[in-house]
């Protein structure tokens, strides 16, 4: 099992990994289109590599407020997962699915809108790891979610720090998705440990 | 005050009076202040990770609590500052999400600022004012002209430490 460095991946690596968020994304998409029973399209996704500074540009900014919902990974890929949405996202999301969509609600969510949102990530992230698990025949289990709501800047440190351990970049894999009336923009951020790295690779040939 | 200058996730930069120094959205890092107020000449450094001797791949100085205090010294004696004369202000260190489980990767922000007083107190810096810990993000604004450190977060009112 060959070591890697962020910094010095080869193009073949990042095809691979560009995939794996591809088939994560998409089956995560899926998962989220039946539960809110309504067609949802996704665009390619975006897989890139990013310094720290600019990582949270790409949320709109480090000071954007932001839905975060964090997962800590066990068994034989060992990480984090997250996913996030910024908060106009969310409360379209979280509208659709608990009914209240004609009467729009705004500002802070209820208990019963955080709840559902743990659950729409809950789903999401199961989508794609599943497919992940499925993809690279190794076990996966989640924690339970970990949300968060706070400036991007401040969510996205923590899975940052995790790829400050292994480099001075972080690889983020990004999908807007949407219906027909309203744009939703969410993003999945997978961070396997270094190790883990090595054994999804290996466990496609590479 | 001229310009305000960002300093980015693993990063840091220097500051002279009428010039501000900012990080924007500060999760588990520390954000760490060291100013001169003779000169009114400040540095900034936001530090992601306590210890850089237990990571392989460390080249980026700024992004420890050993390495980047040490950088960011060595900026500031060059355009001017008095090492001796050096005070420390330090926000952020959160914990962003409640985990159950209380491992290593978990407590990062209070190792974090840990490492952070452990660097500061060995360089015999004291640290004048701090605002670290609990579980939300920090804009951090300094003002060398003033000494004053804004911290602004969501839903809270501004401090000034």
């Amino acid at each position: 099992m060959s070591q890697i460095n962020l910094n010095q991946m080869d193009n073949m690596q990042f095809d691979v990994l560009r995939e794996i968020g591809n088939i994560g994304a998409g089956n995560a998409t899926t998962a989220l289109s039946q539960m809110i029973n309504s067609k949802i399209d996704m665009k390619v996704p975006k897989v890139d590599l990013l310094e720290f500074k600019e990582l949270s540009d790409i949320v709109g900014g480090a000071e954007n407020l932001v839905v975060g919902i964090l997962f800590t990974l066990e068994g034989q890929i060992d990480g984090m997962m997250m996913f996030m949405m910024d908060m106009e996202a969310s409360r379209h999301l979280v509208n659709v699915l608990v009914g209240s969509y004609y009467e729009v609600s705004t500002g802070d969510f209820s208990e019963m809108e955080l709840s559902a949102l743990n659950e729409i990530g809950n789903i999401i992230a199961g989508a794609y790891l599943s497919s992940l698990s499925t993809l690279t025949n190794m076990l996966i289990t989640s924690s339970v979610p970990y949300m968060a709501i706070d400036m991007a800047g401040a969510i996205l440190s923590v899975p940052a720090i995790e790829f400050g351990k292994i480099g001075d970049k972080a690889l983020l894999i990004e999908t807007e998705f949407g219906d027909e009336d309203k744009a939703v923009n969410g993003y999945f951020i997978l961070i396997p440990t270094i190790d883990s790295y090595a054994a999804i690779l290996s466990s496609l040939g590479l | 005050m001229n310009e305000m200058i960002k300093v980015g996730m693993a990063d840091l930069n220097v500051c002279v009076s009428p010039d501000a120094l900012t990080t924007l959205g500060l999760g588990s890092c520390v954000g760490t202040v060291l100013y001169d107020p003779y000169r009114r000449i400040a540095g900034m450094v936001h530090i992601m990770l306590p210890d850089s001797t237990k990571i392989l791949n460390n080249e980026n100085k700024a992004k420890f609590a050993d390495t980047g205090i040490d950088a960011l010294i060595s900026r500031m004696v060059a355009i001017g500052a008095d090492r001796k004369s050096l005070i420390a202000k330090i926000a952020g260190g959160a914990q962003m999400f409640a985990f159950s489980n209380n491992n290593d990767m978990m407590r990062i922000g209070d190792r974090n600022v840990e490492a952070t007083k452990l660097k500061l107190t060995q360089l015999g810096i004291s640290i004048k004012a701090e605002d670290t810990g609990d579980n939300y993000g920090r804009t951090i604004e300094f003002y060398p002209e003033t000494g004053i450190l804004l911290i602004k977060s969501v839903g809270k009112e501004k401090k000034t430490l």
